[in-house]
């Protein structure tokens, strides 16, 4: 797997990439979990920005992601519902969703016309086929004397082109994968600042019990 | 003291006095604190009781905070996590101190353990202090399987299913006790709701129960010590050891900087690891339990993993079981097993030396192993290892009945 490489304290990052998770995600996955003015804290975003860039099928802040498409339409339409999203980077861990972003490739024998190498066999279609083009995968068939056979990936090959090229692409994944790593534990950047105080209170309280336990000890 | 015994003359009142005729205050003080004696030369393997009741005490108040928010119901208990992690103010440091803690309570309490092995404290007259510890650990190792289900997440699902499934190996009542376990054909919204009860009531007040005896029978009998001697051979005047020094404020001035230095290591995960790459919480545990789609590879949490890795080495399911079951319980005879007449590893022979080598090396193998998917290679080599788990204890009566002794000294050995 290559890995993802995102940045958690790059804001700007994480607001691309909040931009493109409601743009070509919300449509059919939800975050229930998450709220439209935690991601306004995070992300330094006003209520106003929230409403105009974020916010298309919510009228309060305060309201979690949904996704515009009803799940049970979802279940029927593709076979299986597309799933909520909100721990989605913690369950797989951000380079899976990195590379499964860009792992689609086209395949005959699926209904969307696409498979993916980290999850074959998915129900998910390539949405971002207009960003990236489509690309086929090469796999090389080994046979070996006992007669199974093992595969092998060997790469991706372009079939056409799509709005961006590969470098932005990848940029374009990596900023919406920071994203969904954000909100897959909103909490984490605030829990390292407050960590290093914690820590810091703790080297002092340290020496301080150290200094008073040589001081009851001098007699023993 | 010294101030109340110069004031003799005066009169004797005030409330400490009105107390102490109706309760014993002073005397119980007095019994377990500021004249318990314990030996000055204690290193620092004699912290980790101390830090056990630091994390009790750590899970207790966690505990409290978390179940008010925690909803114990199948279709609500994962969401409520989630909301505690969100939006409960600080919900996130009171939930990753309670998953950090839960493994924490593990590492300690092994390190406790492995304590006593290498200076004997199980040994006469501490045989009964080593019960109540092994009982100890058998409640937590209860508490920590019935916690684990309370995220509902993936792995608490499966995982309990699968250790809940072991007892259906026990001939006949099998079944009917994984019925009576489960309180449904299938793990469900009233097995959560019994593991809760047992979580948060049940198995807490057994291990402060336990914990209350298990230190009562220590103060009886006095603390061991790294030189395994008795240190109330050799007492002043007053009938104080010689070699000991007073709980309060001796060892609780000492106790203190070492739990400050755990707790900046038990900080060092909850705030910049508490998922621990996967092992304090694991990965499949942020998807909700979904009884139609096992995960693909299913293993409990590291603490209970060397015992997991046993069970699996076994390639029949009754023996598989009873393998796990004796590999938990052996060290409950520890005492008796261990014929060495010494008590510290100081004085002992190479042969209980190298086989407690070994044996450290078997456990954290086993561990390891019982994380690991089930190939053809990991299984062989859990079970050699498990051959030498079981072989560390049941060889132990002829190796230490056998092994040379040093001399113990007559007083313990202490540096300034």
């Amino acid at each position: 797997m290559e890995p993802a490489e995102i940045d958690p304290d790059n804001v700007a990052s994480l607001q691309r990439g909040a931009g493109n998770f409601m743009n070509y995600c919300s449509g059919c996955h939800s975050a229930q979990y998450v709220r439209f003015n935690t991601i306004g804290k995070t992300l330094g975003l006003s209520e106003e920005q929230l409403a105009d860039n974020l916010m298309f099928n919510a009228d309060k802040t305060f309201e979690t992601i949904r996704a515009a498409m009803p799940s049970s339409d979802g279940a029927r339409w593709y076979g299986k519902a597309p799933p909520d999203l909100s721990l989605m980077a913690r369950a797989k861990g951000a380079d899976y969703v990195y590379n499964f972003l860009k792992g689609f490739y086209v395949s005959e024998d699926s209904p969307s016309g696409v498979d993916n190498l980290m999850l074959q066999g998915t129900s998910m279609p390539h949405v971002l086929w207009e960003l990236q083009g489509y690309q086929q995968a090469n796999f090389d068939h080994h046979e070996s004397e006992d007669g199974s056979v093992t595969t092998t990936f060997e790469g991706f090959e372009q079939l056409s082109a799509g709005s961006m090229d590969a470098e932005e692409y990848d940029d374009f994944v990596r900023d919406t994968v920071n994203f969904l790593a954000y909100i897959a534990e909103p909490i984490r950047s605030d829990r390292r600042k407050i960590g290093v105080w914690v820590i810091m209170f703790l080297i002092f309280f340290f020496i301080l019990s150290a200094q008073l336990k040589k001081q009851i000890w001098k007699d023993v | 003291m010294a101030r109340i015994e110069a004031e003799v003359g005066k009169p004797q009142g005030g409330l400490l006095k009105w107390i102490d005729d109706r309760f014993p205050l002073t005397s119980t003080l007095k019994y377990h604190v500021t004249e318990y004696y314990a030996a000055k030369s204690f290193n620092w393997w004699y912290i980790f009781g101390v830090l056990a009741m630091v994390v009790l005490v750590i899970q207790l108040l966690t505990g409290i905070f978390l179940t008010m928010n925690y909803k114990p119901a199948a279709a609500e208990a994962f969401a409520s996590v989630e909301y505690i992690m969100r939006d409960v103010e600080w919900g996130w440091l009171i939930r990753y101190m309670h998953s950090t803690g839960a493994s924490f309570f593990f590492i300690v309490v092994y390190l406790h353990m492995f304590r006593a092995m290498l200076y004997g404290s199980y040994k006469k007259p501490r045989e009964l202090i080593w019960l109540i510890g092994m009982m100890i650990f058998f409640v937590l190792m209860a508490e920590g399987f019935a916690g684990y289900l309370l995220p509902w997440g993936q792995m608490s699902y499966w995982g309990a299913q699968v250790i809940i499934s072991l007892f259906g190996a026990i001939p006949v009542v099998g079944d009917a006790l994984v019925e009576i376990i489960r309180g449904d054909y299938s793990i469900s919204d009233i097995t959560l709701n019994r593991f809760f009860a047992l979580h948060v009531i049940v198995l807490p007040l057994a291990l402060i129960g336990l914990i209350f005896v298990h230190i009562v029978a220590l103060h009886e009998v006095g603390s061991n010590n790294p030189d395994g001697i008795d240190i109330k051979k050799h007492k002043d005047e007053n009938g104080k050891p010689l070699d000991g020094v007073a709980f309060h404020p001796y060892h609780t001035s000492k106790d203190m900087v070492g739990i400050i230095v755990f707790l900046m290591i038990f900080s060092g995960v909850v705030f910049f690891a508490p998922d621990m790459g996967g092992m304090f919480l694991e990965h499949a545990n942020f998807e909700p339990a979904n009884m139609t789609a096992t995960p693909e590879h299913i293993a409990p949490v590291w603490y209970y993993t060397p015992y997991y890795a046993i069970l699996r080495a076994v390639p029949d399911k009754l023996w598989g079981f009873i393998l796990f079951g004796l590999s938990v319980l052996l060290p409950v005879f520890l005492p008796w097993l261990d014929r060495c007449r010494v008590r510290s590893i100081r004085y002992r022979g190479w042969m209980y030396k190298t086989a407690l080598s070994v044996f450290v090396v078997t456990f954290l193998m086993l561990g390891w192993l019982g994380l690991q998917p089930a190939t053809d290679t990991y299984v062989l080599l859990a079970r050699i290892f498990a051959v030498l788990y079981f072989a560390f204890f049941l060889l132990m009566p002829f190796y230490t009945a056998m092994d040379k002794t040093k001399p113990e000294p007559d007083r313990v050995v202490y540096h300034d």
